[in-house]
């Protein structure tokens, strides 16, 4: 399925959140997620589901005043 | 010394962590002014490159109180939502609210950042709200839940000082047990100077220090300034006067005319 990740459309496989992360190449970086705008902890990350078209926002730590 | 959410600081300089030339000179930066606390913020990350995991080796390293920002969120939700995933990332309950309403001036919209205080607050935040010198927004994020506030100087970036000393002042006889601290707008170690003698606990300060000519020894100037600053406030200045007084004592001088 095709979803936009960090507003570029990917395609993926997996079915939930956790293993679209390594999918995607994550892997244990230091992130935090949030899907459709809304946060989405790490602890449920196995248990997000994701469907086409889901707006998946991958940030982590950066420079800031 | 009033504290940050029970935190006591050694040295009431914030400090921020973007802008500078080079990671080496900002971590230079933090060891020669001894900085307490550090902001940061949160990106996009890249699954290539990934650089906000070298950064955050960087910061980590510090040994500093870790300020997450929301720097350029726009509405609540947006800043509730950054604010949440800065708390997952950071392992902080502290965060520095801020909530933009205009792009010019970068001044905080002070209704969504009422309203995001209070959400966050009882979210288990400990939120440190940039806000202006107003004192009803200042009593709404305190009824909200905030128990520290963090009044703009001047315009983010613009270096310009304290632009409202009158109204700075007043915020710090109105709230005397609440620890302020000047956010945004610091240009010179004599503003930061000003800052402290108004009988502020802290600055936090970025451009300043990051776009100098030599960064390293801004920080340690600004340092300096506020170190200066603290020890006048507590030394109980003296009241100005209109006229002038003469220091010399005037019995026993001599007749020479």
């Amino acid at each position: 399925m095709k979803i936009n990740v960090n507003g570029e459309l990917r395609e993926i496989t997996s079915p939930n959140l956790a293993d679209a992360l390594d999918e995607l190449g994550y892997g244990d970086a230091k992130i935090a997620t949030a899907v459709n705008e809304n946060f989405i902890p790490a602890t449920l990350r196995h248990d997000t589901e994701l469907v086409q078209n889901d707006r998946l926002e991958i940030l982590a730590p950066m420079q800031g005043g | 010394m009033r504290s940050f959410y029970g935190v006591t600081l050694d040295n009431p300089l914030m400090l921020g962590t973007a802008l500078y030339p080079s990671p080496a000179i900002m971590a230079d930066a933090f060891a020669t002014s001894k900085a307490a606390v550090a902001t940061v913020s949160l990106r996009r990350e890249g699954s290539v490159d990934q650089a906000g995991q070298d950064f955050w080796n960087i910061i980590r390293d510090l040994s500093v109180h870790i300020l997450p920002n929301t720097a350029g969120c726009h509405s609540v939700k947006e800043a509730v939502t950054t604010a949440h995933m800065a708390r997952e990332i950071f392992n902080t309950n502290w965060i520095k609210l801020e909530v933009i309403g205009h792009t010019d001036t970068l001044q905080p919209d002070v209704f969504g950042l009422v309203e995001a205080a209070r959400i966050l607050s009882q979210d288990g935040f400990q939120v440190f709200p940039y806000t202006t010198e107003d004192l009803v927004v200042a009593e709404k994020l305190l009824h909200a839940g905030c128990e520290v506030l963090m009044p703009w100087g001047a315009p983010i970036g613009s270096g310009q000082g304290l632009n409202n000393i009158l109204g700075l002042r007043s915020m710090r006889a109105h709230f005397a047990d609440v620890p302020l601290v000047i956010d945004a707008g610091i240009g010179l170690p004599s503003h930061a100077t000003a800052a402290m003698e108004l009988g502020f606990d802290a600055v936090l300060l970025n451009t300043a220090v990051a776009k100098a000519g030599d960064p390293v020894e801004m920080a340690r100037a600004m340092a300096l300034a506020l170190a200066a600053g603290q020890a006048g406030a507590n030394a109980d200045p003296m009241e100005p006067r209109d006229m002038a007084a003469p220091s010399t004592p005037v019995i026993g001088k001599a007749f020479l005319e």
